[in-house]
């Protein structure tokens, strides 16, 4: 019990979440309005996925370092798991954008092209790809220590490119672009009021301790798993 | 002339998309050409810093040549729209080092895996966006006459550079030995 601690502050943690962010009250901010609530959830998968990536260098740094192909398999199940993440930011925010920056004159689809060209979409599509080619390659190589080596020099590769690139990428092709200025949604982050931060960074903690718990559960099926084909 | 020539946006986009193929296909041969036996030799005389560093050196080298290449063949065979040739030319010679740079090392690990070019695509594609769409940008105000290409973008690209060669040498010696 004495170690469940931090799986109690999650659940407590997201039934906060899910209450104040759908009862309390929201600024009333033009084109955002009601929708404005999507932040507790929509961003805060950005963050778990960003925070779940660190782990899995941090694990693959450690391998590298230790060759215990114990953090192999953390570094793996760390990149899994911020996968869903990523998947589950992608489809909040296609729900988000449907709303907001879709015209509601035309079918959604036809609003596709010009959101999918925004810099902060490619940045992400960018970081999932990544991943499953990380993925990829991990399950091609059958030799259990060569797979462990080299997945985690090109994790660590693949993060030290991408995750600098993804934070500059948007700072700098907006500016390119001046289309973007005019849209309030992407300057969502300067708007947000006291009201809305008490909810806010409760929410990143507590959708980032789900992260890690549902990534334990998945550590410690697949060293039972490691286990017995060894044992086999 | 049957094909009429192209408008600079679309010569832009052709040229990258282009030089991202010859990169792939040139310096994929320098890692997977290599038989056990040459390996081993080069085991033998060198570390595994040196050896990376010549690898980089070498594939750099290539790519320039390549990118100046093709870049002749694109304005013989699709007109010439580049407003400030001089700092094109710079930027093309960039983006192939730039490129040449990332494939050097993603062709270690994809040789390492003991796989074809195919994964080195898998891999590389994802991690070159970012670079390739700052080079088109860069690239565009080469193309207008009005706009000045920002420093501080070609800075960021020249330090993604060193970056991925600090990298290559720290991250190179684990994949070096088997």
């Amino acid at each position: 019990m004495h170690k469940s601690w931090w799986k109690i502050a999650s659940v407590v943690l997201l039934v906060y979440t899910f209450v104040a962010g759908f009862l309390w009250d929201v600024p009333r901010l033009p084109l955002l309005q009601e929708t404005i609530r999507n932040l507790y959830f929509h961003v805060c998968m950005w963050f778990a996925m960003m925070i779940l990536f660190t782990v899995s260098v941090v694990n693959a740094i450690r391998y590298l370092r230790t060759f215990n192909l114990k953090y192999d398999i953390y570094a793996r199940q760390f990149a899994v798991v911020a996968i869903v993440f990523g998947v589950l930011g992608y489809s909040t925010g296609a729900i988000w954008a449907s709303y907001t920056w879709a015209d509601p004159n035309k079918p959604a689809y036809n609003s596709f092209s010009t959101i999918a060209r925004d810099p902060k979409l490619i940045g992400a599509a960018i970081a999932l790809l990544v991943y499953f080619a990380y993925l990829i390659l991990r399950d091609s190589i059958q030799d259990m220590d060569k797979r462990a080596r080299i997945s985690a020099v090109y994790n660590i590769f693949a993060y030290a490119i991408l995750f600098p690139s993804i934070w500059i990428l948007p700072r700098i092709l907006p500016s390119l672009h001046p289309g973007n200025e005019d849209n309030p949604a992407l300057d969502v982050k300067n708007d947000i009021s006291g009201t809305m931060r008490v909810v806010f960074y409760p929410a990143i903690i507590g959708w980032t301790l789900l992260g890690l718990w549902i990534t334990t559960l998945k550590i410690r099926l697949a060293l039972v798993k490691e286990k017995m084909m060894t044992h086999e | 002339m049957s094909l009429d020539e192209p408008e600079s946006n679309v010569w832009n986009g052709l040229f990258w998309v282009i030089q991202l193929f010859i990169c792939i296909n040139a310096v994929a041969k320098s890692f997977l050409q290599e038989n056990k036996g040459r390996m081993l030799y080069f085991y033998s005389i060198s570390g595994p810093a040196s050896f990376v560093l010549a690898k980089l050196l070498f594939n750099s080298l290539l790519m320039l040549v390549m990118s100046l290449l093709s870049l002749l063949l694109f304005t013989l065979f699709l007109g010439n729209p580049m407003h400030k040739a001089g700092s094109f030319i710079g930027l093309v010679l960039l983006g192939g080092w730039s490129l040449s740079l990332v494939f050097t090392f993603l062709a270690a690990i994809a040789a390492k895996a003991q796989q074809n070019a195919a994964i080195m695509a898998v891999l590389g594609f994802p991690i070159i966006i970012p670079q390739l769409l700052l080079l088109m940008q860069l690239s565009k105000a080469a193309f207008a006459p009005l706009l000045t290409i920002p420093a501080s973008t070609v800075l960021l690209l020249v330090a993604l550079d060193a970056m991925v060669v600090l990298l290559a040498v720290i991250l190179f010696p684990f994949l070096w030995k088997d």
